[in-house]
């Protein structure tokens, strides 16, 4: 030991005086392209943030989170209708893809053996590929053919975001509860308790703060998405509360629709395209950094 | 160990009389009088009220519902398809009158578009590529052990960003920028075909929508690049820095060959992305309808399916819709096959 010890700064000296010259220098190059290239990567965010962080303040402000847009001409107006439009659609997305997630999740930590659980692992991960517009024709597609061409609706959107979050809900959910020690079930097992109960009583709630980040990085996924919602649910300037009938803005359609519909004095549309976007990116990342809380203030000492 | 994994509820007898394979099953419960309704019993008791035969048709409703649930994916994506389909079938036939753009039939309408969305996800890749394995690379193996989790966390917040906000930033940040360096690039790099043509001022080129993709699908190479690197066996990391190899030659000799096929499904798992994407581009790039040119600089570009789409839809009436819903059936189709290409190319999950 002791000679290793000794002998080791030796080495060390020996080598650096072995290293041919080039051979120093192309790792120093190296070194330097790494790094160059990781702040070269950084760059855009710091551009992005800094941008939507400077030019939306210029609107964030009471009128803009108390108004809508119906009657505004220029100057003014606000987004309320796009944000609660969010908000519905959203939820709702939430409440149809957390669902059929999580069991399907289950299905495949628990159940699935054979052909059937390969065949539905592949689709998820085809799943996660799909673009979102497509989904968003693929809504329009289903709602027009049953109620008609031309059919716009919230609904039609939570449904295309429905088939791009479920995937999301999966991958994590399955990743929490393969981290649920096997010995944890065996043990209830041994008890006599019944399958479905295990993975009720022992297993979900052991992986619950997992499901629950995996949720919130979903909601932050879609919440964004901008295409789908732009076919199905459209853009107005009022407020929209019915899911189930007539155009619905959202906060990403009012930043595409304020930028691509300007009127006269297009420093205001600007300017709240911008602000929309601040309190957008604002939420997203909130949420991003509220998942990463839950998922390390709740996670279960599972490792020993 | 299999014994215990299988479902026990076979295995046991009807009610509370003894169980017929003593060694294998559990001890009965002594006090079956609380065969209610789990949820009302006290959390203890009622993990132990195992051999009711409610608990058996739970059992089987559990395992029913959670395959249903799986069923519902399978259906989900054939649906997809089969509504694709049956929706843009209609404009295979259709005529100029009747397709977007007033395009002779539907096939000089996708191929174009096709060679756009492939050209600007192509370019994005590249430029991208390097740049994520880069980034990937300082996180794993040079930066501090401490700060490496936020580091890996900025990067990643790249991917958080929706992309009208990227298309935002594009179209009013970054596509002036660029422009100011489009000029003398045409100018000295000119005869390269690539560079030709008179440059465009406002930047709004394919070459600006690449360099945006490019940031858009960064995060997910690099973060893709990450995981292999850090499964990288750490003896022979520390075998090759034994025998005096710089820090780089470690990389170039141990880190990389594990790696190859790890950042190949990365960047395909990229080019899936670039080419579905859709609000950055359709903001950032002005279009020329029907053009298929490699030229990068520009004013006068070709345009991308998903872009196309989005700009052409609230828009559009009849046989038009149809011909959107068949260009979403052939994205769909494209970037199917390139992510089931990038799962076939990384060895799979251990699972």
């Amino acid at each position: 030991m002791a000679t290793i010890a000794l002998g080791l700064p030796a080495t060390i000296s020996l080598t650096r005086d072995h290293v041919r010259r080039g051979r120093r220098v192309k790792n120093q190059v190296a070194t330097i392209g790494v790094v160059s290239v990781f702040t070269l990567a950084l760059l855009p965010l710091v551009s992005v943030l800094w941008t939507v962080l400077t030019r939306g303040l210029a609107r964030f402000d009471g009128e803009f989170f108390t108004n809508s847009m119906r009657g505004v001409l220029g100057e003014g107006g606000g987004a309320i209708h796009a944000i609660t439009g969010t908000a519905l659609i959203t939820g709702a997305t939430v409440i149809m893809s957390v669902p059929i997630g999580l069991l399907t999740a289950i299905y495949l930590v628990e159940y699935g053996k054979g052909p059937f659980a390969r065949a539905v692992t592949f689709l998820v991960d085809v799943m996660t590929g799909i673009p979102s517009i497509v989904a968003g024709l693929f809504a329009y597609a289903v709602f027009s053919m049953i109620l008609g061409p031309g059919v716009r609706s919230g609904v039609a959107g939570a449904i295309a975001l429905t088939l791009l979050m479920t995937p999301v809900v999966i991958r994590s959910c399955e990743e929490m509860l393969r981290l649920v020690p096997q010995d944890l079930r065996e043990a209830s097992y041994a008890l006599g308790v019944s399958k479905h109960r295990t993975i009720r009583k022992i297993v979900l709630p052991t992986a619950m703060s997992g499901i629950v980040s995996g949720v919130m990085i979903g909601i932050a996924r879609v919440v964004g998405e901008t295409a789908p919602l732009l076919l199905v649910a459209g853009f107005t300037d009022s407020m929209n509360t019915n899911l189930f009938s007539d155009r619905m803005s959202t906060l990403p359609v009012f930043i595409y629709s304020q930028w691509a519909n300007k009127g006269v004095n297009a420093a205001a549309y600007d300017n709240r395209a911008w602000t929309a976007a601040l309190v957008l990116i604002a939420f997203v990342l909130s949420l991003n950094l509220l998942s990463r809380l839950v998922a390390r203030v709740f996670s279960p000492k599972v490792s020993r | 160990m299999t014994i215990l994994l299988a479902d026990p509820a076979p295995t046991r007898a009807e009610s509370a009389e003894p169980p017929a394979d003593p060694p294998q099953a559990p001890a009965p419960p002594q006090a079956p009088e609380h065969p209610d309704h789990p949820d009302h019993a006290p959390a203890g008791r009622s993990l132990l009220a195992g051999t009711a035969s409610w608990d058996r048709v739970a059992d089987k409703a559990a395992k029913a519902t959670s395959t249903a649930a799986g069923a519902i994916i399978l259906v989900a994506l054939a649906a997809v398809g089969v509504f694709l389909l049956a929706q843009g079938w209609p404009a295979l036939r259709a005529g100029p009158d009747e397709l977007p753009a007033k395009a002779e039939s539907f096939w000089t309408l996708a191929g174009p578009l096709a060679f756009g969305s492939l050209w600007a996800a192509t370019l994005a890749l590249l430029i991208a590529t390097p740049i994520a394995v880069g980034a990937a690379l300082f996180i794993t193996l040079y930066a501090p052990r401490k700060i490496r989790g936020l580091l890996a966390a900025a990067i990643d917040l790249l991917a958080a960003i929706p992309s009208v906000v990227y298309g935002l930033w594009g179209l009013m940040v970054f596509a002036p920028l660029v422009a100011k360096f489009y000029k003398p690039l045409s100018e000295h790099l000119g005869w390269i075909p690539l560079f030709a043509g008179k440059p465009s001022a406002t930047g709004r080129t394919i070459l600006t929508a690449a360099l945006v993709l490019a940031v858009m699908i960064l995060p997910i190479i690099a973060s893709v690049s990450r995981e292999v690197f850090r499964q990288t066996p750490p003896l022979e990391i520390e075998a090759s820095l034994a025998l005096g190899a710089t820090r780089w030659e470690m990389i170039r000799m141990a880190v990389f060959p594990h790696a190859r096929s790890g950042i190949v499904s990365g960047a395909m798992l990229g080019l899936g992305r670039a080419l579905g994407e859709t609000m950055a581009i359709a903001m950032v790039l002005s279009p020329t309808p029907f053009l298929m040119t490699f030229r990068l600089l520009e004013s006068q570009n070709p345009n991308t399916v998903a872009a196309f789409v989005a700009q052409n839809f609230p828009e559009a009436h009849g046989t038009g819709v149809n011909a959107l819903i068949g260009l979403g059936l052939i994205l769909f189709v494209i970037t199917f096959a390139v992510n089931w290409a990038a799962r076939r190319v990384v060895a799979p999950k251990p699972t």
